[in-house]
């Protein structure tokens, strides 16, 4: 979707007031079976975040002694990976390369009603309401990607020549922030994109090489072991991604997986 | 890391279907390209001298199990990675996700399979087994194809079948020759846009080849 000034549903920016009927997926806690629960919103600003509306939702609840609707966030800005929501069928909502958070309400009209669910997948299971665990990233981080030597402060620029293509790769693929839209748009809930995206981050850079077979291995490993699909190339993941990460660094992911299962020693 | 942990991985999976994968699209460039050989339209003697090479060969029948052994491989897998990754969603969302970014076709690969084994188990029924079964599954001779062809190919519904086969087909590898790269490790800009720009002129030939053999006898272009 390209910017657009003439496509008003979308960039419309002068700024207005509407009322929404906001669907949303309410669910006590792991064990409960939730269900969709309708609200009406009024005077909505045109200006708001997605998530202010739903703030401006909660305290309506909270003054009526209503339980207010859980939702992952914390910077606010689209950088920290928090914020979530399927937002009209749309990880992160109508908008491209954008987060939850960044999502403003212009991309509504008064009298829209807009379905709001958690991310769905067997590997990120249901804490409450919108909120998901998605601490099964975090165990494929800790599987294997980092680098386990302490690379002390900065060193002069050249000192450690790096290709420019690889650097501006490895750092295209650093800009995953770890959101998990991916999983949330693929048919087959695989995290290949995220992975792939933390794979090539480090496999691309000097410093990752010492580890680069193990990691590689491991880290599929942990992905396979916390139980989501397999890839199938169809690109949802790359055309949802906040953070635009490439589907060619899936491509690098499964040459990195061939070439070290094929020479490990193990 | 063990061969069977490498293969039984979800990428390892992956790995399995694109090189089987590849290996089938090499066996349909022969397939296609020795039964154009009816288009010599002369009576099927330049088509049965084919078949006839490719039957009572020792080599092309050895290989021929190698087929049978890709094929069900690319079958089963697929097959158990299509209902593995069905599962893998839990609840199901209640809004669709539409089709951004991705093809109908790539979301498709798993019911378009389906429908080509369906066709693949009708044709084999019509042509390789009965021919395997006159050469008494070994060297044997062959009946004559080119009239079995004109034969089967005289019933509206077997051609039409065949068609809608034939564009399953296409369409399985619209999505799949270029995946089966990009599984395989290629990830250069380049290389990708030119496979997948071989990989649809692929799709297209193949599936109008292979569309207009039936369509030819049934239409009488052919003695």
């Amino acid at each position: 979707m390209k910017f657009d000034l003439n496509n008003d549903k979308l960039y419309r920016m002068e700024h207005y007031n509407m009322n929404l009927t906001v669907k949303v997926w309410r669910q006590k806690n792991s064990k409960d079976k939730g269900g969709f629960v309708s609200y009406q919103v009024k005077d909505i600003s045109s200006e708001m975040s997605f998530l202010e509306m739903i703030d401006v939702l909660n305290e309506k609840l909270i003054v009526e002694g209503a339980e207010p609707i859980a939702f992952d966030h914390d910077c606010r800005e689209g950088i920290c990976g928090q914020c979530s929501l399927y937002i009209n069928g749309k990880p992160h909502g109508p908008w491209m390369a954008n987060t939850t958070c960044q999502l403003h309400m212009r991309a509504f009209k008064d009298g829209d009603t807009i379905v709001v669910e958690p991310w769905r997948a067997g590997a990120f299971p249901v804490i409450k309401d919108l909120m998901v665990d998605r601490s099964a990233f975090d165990r494929i981080i800790q599987a294997g990607g980092y680098i386990s030597v302490n690379t002390g402060n900065a060193v002069d620029g050249n000192s450690l020549p790096i290709n420019k293509d690889h650097a501006d790769a490895s750092f295209a693929a650093a800009m995953c922030i770890g959101c998990g839209a991916c999983v949330a748009a693929c048919k087959n809930s695989s995290a290949m994109l995220f992975l792939s995206a933390k794979v090539s981050h480090l496999a691309l850079l000097p410093q990752g090489e010492p580890e680069r077979k193990s990691r590689v291995l491991n880290m599929v490993a942990q992905m396979d072991k916390e139980g989501f699909g397999a890839c199938t190339n169809t690109g949802a993941c790359e055309a949802t991604c906040p953070k635009e990460i490439s589907i060619s660094n899936i491509a690098r992911l499964n040459k990195e997986y061939l070439f070290s299962s094929l020479t490990s020693d193990k | 890391m063990t061969w069977k942990q490498v293969f039984t991985s979800s990428v390892g999976k992956k790995l399995v279907m694109g090189f089987t994968g590849i290996f089938l699209i090499l066996f349909l460039i022969i397939h296609v390209s020795l039964n154009a050989c009816i288009w010599a339209n002369d009576g099927g003697k330049m088509f049965n001298a084919g078949a006839h090479f490719m039957g009572a060969n020792v080599v092309p029948r050895i290989l021929e199990i190698g087929l049978f052994a890709g094929l069900i491989l690319h079958i089963v897998q697929g097959l158990m990675l299509e209902l593995s990754n069905r599962s893998k969603r839990g609840i199901a969302y209640a809004s669709d996700y539409g089709n951004r970014g991705s093809k109908w076709y790539s979301r498709s690969m798993g019911i378009l399979g389906t429908l080509i084994l369906l066709f693949l188990i009708l044709h084999m029924s019509d042509f390789w087994f009965p021919n395997r079964a006159h050469q008494n599954f070994v060297l044997g001779e062959e009946i004559d194809l080119y009239a079995k062809m004109k034969t089967t190919f005289s019933e509206l519904w077997v051609v039409i079948v065949y068609v809608l086969g034939c564009f399953s087909l296409g369409y399985h590898l619209a999505h799949g020759f270029q995946s089966a790269f990009k599984t395989m490790g290629v990830h250069n800009k380049k290389y990708n846009q030119m496979l997948t720009s071989i990989g649809y002129g692929f799709s297209v030939i193949i599936t109008l080849a292979f569309a207009m053999m039936p369509l030819s006898f049934y239409l009488s272009w052919l003695n």
